[in-house]
């Protein structure tokens, strides 16, 4: 494990899970698991002095470090952090919100290919989690299962016989886990189905959110399903119950929900997703709510082969790296709100001239 | 429209589509949105709230909670009005001290009380043992800031025996599980550095 906190190189890359690929990666954008893990021997985080928290952040490197195989992990210190990093490592998803506006000793321990990070206190001690592109659980959950055993082989958690692991809030107790796979659903969207869809999901115990713009005008058509109950299941059952009953039927909805778009209005269909295309590769200034809105579409669009030109791999990173700390980090300096609207267009129209929506249906 | 957090303009609308009583819609500016859809669940609090609420109509009379919200934890101190206010327990020994008060709201959130997923290899410790180590590691940081490191030492040294105590409860556990398993294996489980 080595000490880091440069993450210039990290700009210029993008995660395993952005890239576009594995199972049905034209719905599903990424499979994420985590596990909430406490120390025995420390209270929970709430109930922490400053040098509780500085003493489970040594206990917790000291460990790691001493793991085999862990030589590559880059280990950041949270706390000596400028804002902007901070930031930085909320919009790759390799940190949460939380954890970056908290305050005092935290760190997180990243894999060289980003598929997995371990916060050290987050809400609870550790907070492992493993992400992976597309509808991948089976092979994330493998994956964080090993890297829980791995920890658990020097570091002594808290668990009892009955409630399981025990963690700081009582919707994570017993497994610790939360799946969370998030999806992209515009055609749900438009056809006004997704509520529907979702009422129907209420009852079997998983929790859906979107993300909504102004006066119900979608900025993004992206959900995340994820579990609701973490307590009286076991792992591979929760991860069977997100991503083999639930999201596959969704997937179905939407596709179905595509197809009637392309066959009712493909007129229509097109001339919408060119133009967010069109917008995107020629703007002069542009808010991030509005990319957001305009790339979900051309996501779409060449999903539906409307547009022929574009990897989806490249539209996932754009929604990234047109982020406010991910365009200053590439831009290489601090920019104001406005100058991030310019820096932003420019950076799409870079990314996007040349992409003409060419593409036809037949 | 407003923010509901700050002053700013609501520009993110989010749908809460799990709440019992149906969707909920929030209206939140950018920064309080991006917040509220990267923390895990919407808010700990909202739905420990909600299921304490359950809980009320399902008998508690106001009285019998305001006792309860007096009730605190011997090892960390969190009183369970404070672990309702936040959604956050203080330590381990909560699950233990508060079990009684803790099942229907368990009850209401996963419809469980029972874990049956995966186990540690390593044994954990007692509620008990982890409730004396908890105790135990803060009379050492006292210990050490009045510098009585020799005290420190002491605690150091009874620490670790109960961690290694729980580790060997542990091991036998394994080796009597293997046992079960592989019949009369008298092989030791290995050296755990
Ligand atoms: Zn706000
Ligand atoms: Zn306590």
């Amino acid at each position: 494990m080595k000490r880091d906190t440069d993450f210039s190189k990290l700009a210029l890359h993008s995660g395993e899970w952005l890239r576009g690929t594995g199972p049905e990666s034209d719905i599903v954008i990424s499979s994420r698991i985590r596990l909430a893990r406490n120390l025995a021997d420390f209270p929970f985080i709430r109930r922490c002095s400053d040098e509780d928290r500085v003493s489970i952040e040594r206990t917790v490197r000291a460990r790691m470090e001493a793991i085999e195989g862990w030589e590559d992990i880059r280990y950041v210190d949270i706390e000596q952090l400028s804002e902007i990093d901070r930031q930085f490592l909320v919009e790759r998803q390799l940190i949460s919100r939380e954890i970056a506006d908290a305050e005092g000793s935290r760190a997180v321990a990243i894999d060289p290919n980003e598929q997995y990070s371990v916060m050290v206190n987050e809400e609870d001690h550790l907070r492992i989690q493993v992400m992976h592109s597309g509808l991948d659980l089976k092979s994330a959950w493998d994956q964080i299962n090993s890297l829980d055993d791995q920890l658990e082989g020097s570091i002594l958690y808290a668990y009892n016989q009955k409630y399981g692991y025990l963690t700081a809030c009582p919707t994570n107790v017993g497994t610790g886990l939360r799946v969370s796979v998030m999806l992209h659903l515009p055609a749900l969207v438009i056809t006004q189905q997704i509520e529907k869809v979702f009422r129907s999901m209420q009852r079997i115990n998983v929790t859906v959110r979107g993300l909504y713009g102004e006066g119900s005008q979608y900025t993004g058509d992206f959900y995340q399903v994820s579990n609701q109950i973490t307590l009286g299941h076991s792992e591979e059952d929760l991860v069977a119950l997100v991503g083999e009953n639930v999201v596959p039927r969704i997937i179905e909805y939407e596709r179905k929900a595509r197809d009637f778009l392309v066959n009712q209005g493909q007129k229509d269909l097109h001339d919408d997703v060119s133009r967010a295309l069109g917008i995107l590769s020629t703007a002069k200034k542009i808010s991030s709510e509005e990319t957001m809105h305009y790339l979900s579409k051309v996501r779409m669009g060449v999903n539906l082969g409307l547009i022929s030109d574009v990897p989806v791999g490249t539209i996932n990173k754009l929604f990234i790296d047109t982020q406010p700390a991910h365009l200053q980090k590439l831009h290489g300096r601090l920019l104001g709100s406005s100058d991030r609207n310019v820096e932003r267009a420019t950076y799409l129209q870079r990314h996007l001239s040349g992409s003409l929506g060419t593409g036809e249906l037949n | 429209m407003k923010c509901q957090y700050c002053e700013k303009p609501a520009t993110f609308h989010i749908t809460e589509l799990t709440e019992p009583n149906g969707p909920q819609v929030m209206h939140l500016c950018e920064e309080h949105a991006r917040g509220f859809l990267q923390k895990d669940n919407a808010s700990p609090a909202v739905s420990v709230a909600g299921a304490l609420a359950k809980q009320l109509n399902l008998g508690q009379t106001k009285k019998e909670l305001a006792e309860l919200d007096r009730k605190e934890c011997p090892v960390c101190g969190i009183s369970f009005f404070e672990f309702r206010s936040t959604g956050r327990l203080g330590c381990p020994y909560d699950y233990t001290h508060f079990e009684s008060d803790l099942e229907p709201l368990l009850i209401n959130i996963h419809d469980s009380l029972e874990h049956t997923g995966k186990r540690p290899r390593r044994a954990a410790a007692s509620a008990d043992s982890q409730a004396i180590m908890i105790q135990l590691r803060r009379e050492m940081e006292e210990a050490i800031e009045r510098e009585d490191y020799e005290r420190a030492s002491e605690i150091r040294d009874e620490l670790r025996k109960i961690e290694n105590a729980g580790i060997e409860a542990g091991e036998d556990d394994a080796k009597s599980a293997a046992k079960k398993t592989k019949g009369d294996s008298k092989k030791s489980s290995g050296d755990r550095s």
